[in-house]
């Protein structure tokens, strides 16, 4: 937001800007127009709708921690899972909503204690403790089962519509980036945007960076684990191998660093295509899906490492650089290609 | 009795395989997550060598070691070095070499599936018992444990003895004033980064010969390499192996006294009590 937007007499409600209202009026009308799908397509289409919202709500909910410090979070499928269990474990004694927020509790739980042992060292042992925390808890899991003698999977039977968790999803969505855009514009927001970009410079301003990240953590994680409470009755069957699946949280670190890990809405821009694109691989080559996802990492991280939005920024700011020469998105893209091959060439030669 | 000598016996081998992710990690500066895929590949090769042939995986390291070096070597220098040069601090590099290797791992899990398919993989070789202080084990394991012993004992000698194992080291200490020594810092840290996954692959076929794997068991061998390393501390290769062995006795102390699924979780608690107590690790310097 530049100054010049900032009025005063007509935008100063609770200090939000005119632009940042104009932003929340469209973001409001888009959510409502997306609140409306259901009720003009069904079957194969709501069911890849109820994917990308899905999908959206993981990837935002990741950027509220990974994006502003950098810190890369795998443990997305770890949360999600917790959340798939603590919902499959009290179904017959609670009622569904008190176990939402259950689920909510324990993700919170399990995210305090991991951000407590590693948020105070270096970014690296955040990213490889996170890395096996599905495939540990996973562990867990399966051991107490078979200690304790229940049966491997649990189920969890109550009547929803498909509409409904569409529904769901979609408000939980607009929940996230409502937290969001409030952290983005509080005391806290900002500390974090200070470490992501040199966590010696935040400590140096009088930020407690360890207390910063570990409160993001935790609530970006109380999320995932929500998102599992929400979706764990439309799976109707849970198991350790099911829930603690740690492709999930590869496929949600990539559609959100597709998009670009700088804006709120980033998230989405890669969420959509790339749950798409994902339909279409699974459905054509289902036995390639691990090579082509290691593709699409390798394609994000040299190609764009910005993001979509990333894209978008870059052709703004050169079409509004003074020298009339504003090579377009396609040439960013193709850009880093062509120096590849062109040095592959000269190495040869 | 039983719990030391086979923990010692995993934690040699589980030594190579760390030693491998150390040069990578320690001298090159490259947190390769591709690491236990490597190690996995080199594991199938030797299943592919000893189904084929009978010949015995020992062997094997005579492909694995040089194939895996020139994989390695070409993989520093098209994927690695430009992160490297386009990286504005060491923080952007970690984590942009996180997610290349991230990728180069899930395309080396879709390459095995295709070419090993996705099943359970194992073969028998040398399974008759050999008798330490009464006890038997399986004569399998001992072999390893000797080669790896060997292995680790030319590598230790060579990063002490010679020119280029200096070299190594300094860079290991400090990258830019290594530079200014006229070390070649990029040729060198390739050079560690390959002979990094020559030696992970080796410790593949060393582990092949009694552990049963398939191809997207990787990542589980990737966390106990990283593991050991810290433990040990970033930059000592005398750590590494130190570390390497208290795993090895803490994995098989938790599969024998409690459940064998556990293996991994004993692993994090090590891991845990490192990142709380000692986060430099054994025998790291206390950096900053």
């Amino acid at each position: 937001m530049s100054a010049s937007e900032k009025l005063p007499a007509a935008g100063a409600w609770l200090g939000i800007t005119l632009g940042e209202r104009r932003a929340l009026v469209a973001s409001v009308i888009i959510f409502i127009a997306a609140g409306f799908v259901p009720l003009i397509f069904g079957g194969y289409v709501l069911q890849v709708t109820i994917s990308i919202v899905m999908y959206a709500a993981f990837a935002t909910s990741w950027l509220l921690f990974s994006g502003p410090t950098n810190y890369i979070a795998l443990s997305t499928a770890a949360f999600f899972g917790i959340g798939m269990y603590v919902t499959a474990a009290g179904i017959d004694l609670l009622p569904y909503p008190v176990l939402i927020v259950a689920s909510g509790v324990a993700g919170a739980a399990m995210a305090a204690i991991v951000g407590l042992a590693t948020l105070r060292v270096s970014g690296v042992y955040f990213v490889i403790f996170t890395l096996g925390l599905a495939e540990l808890i996973r562990q867990f899991m399966t051991w107490g089962q078979h200690v304790f003698g229940t049966m491997s999977g649990l189920y969890v039977t109550i009547d929803r519509s498909e509409p409904m968790y569409y529904w769901q999803l979609l408000l939980l969505t607009a929940v996230i980036y409502l937290v969001g855009w409030r952290i983005g514009r509080s005391r806290l927001g900002f500390a974090l945007r200070i470490i992501g970009n040199d966590e010696v410079v935040a400590v140096h301003c009088g930020i407690n960076t360890a207390r910063a990240k570990l409160v993001l953590f935790i609530i970006s994680s109380t999320f995932a684990s929500i998102i599992g409470a929400v979706v764990a009755p439309r799976w109707g069957y849970v198991e350790p191998g099911v829930a603690f699946n740690p492709y999930l949280s590869f496929q949600v670190v990539i559609m959100a660093l597709l998009g670009g890990t700088h804006r709120l809405w980033g998230p989405v821009l890669g969420v959509i295509p790339f749950v798409l694109l994902w339909e279409l691989i699974s459905i054509e080559v289902p036995s390639q899906t691990t090579l082509l996802l290691g593709v699409c990492f390798l394609l994000i991280v040299y190609v764009i490492p910005n993001g979509f939005t990333g894209l978008v920024e870059d052709a703004l700011r050169r079409g509004t650089s003074a020298d009339g020469t504003a090579p377009g998105a396609a040439q960013r893209i193709f850009d880093p290609l062509r120096n590849l091959l062109q040095r592959g060439k000269n190495r040869n030669a | 009795m039983d719990i030391v000598i086979i923990g010692l016996l995993l934690g040699g081998t589980y030594a190579l395989m760390a030693v491998g992710l150390q040069l990578q990690y320690g001298v090159a500066r490259i947190m390769n997550l591709a690491n236990g895929e490597l190690l996995i590949a080199g594991a199938f090769g030797a299943f592919w060598l000893y189904a084929g042939t009978k010949a015995s995986p020992l062997l094997a390291l005579l492909f694995v070691v040089p194939l895996a070096f020139a994989l390695n070597w070409a993989i520093y220098r098209v994927l690695i070095l430009p992160l490297v040069r386009r990286a504005k601090s060491q923080g952007k590099l970690e984590v942009d070499s996180i997610l290349a290797t991230f990728g180069l791992s899930f395309i080396f899990i879709g390459i095995m599936v295709t070419f090993f398919g996705a099943q359970y993989t194992d073969y028998s070789y040398l399974s008759e018992p050999i008798f330490i202080f009464g006890e038997r084990y399986g004569l399998n394991r001992v072999v390893a444990f000797l080669a790896s012993a060997v292995l680790c004992a030319a590598l230790y000698l060579w990063l002490h003895k010679t020119r280029t194992g200096l070299a190594l080291r300094a860079i290991s200490v400090n990258p830019s004033a290594a530079g200014l020594v006229s070390i070649n810092v990029a040729r060198a840290s390739a050079l560690a980064f390959a002979l990094g996954g020559a030696v992970t692959a080796a410790g593949g076929v060393l582990l092949s010969m009694y552990l049963t794997f398939d191809a997207s068991y990787g990542v589980v061998f990737t966390l106990k390499a990283l593991i050991i390393v810290i433990l040990g501390g970033v930059g000592d290769i005398r750590g590494t192996i130190v570390a390497a062995f208290i795993l090895g006795l803490a994995e098989t102390a938790v599969a024998t006294l409690i459940d064998p699924g556990l293996t991994l979780a004993a692993a994090y608690v090590l891991f845990m009590v490192v990142l709380l107590v000692r986060p430099e690790g054994l025998f790291g310097r206390r950096t900053a």
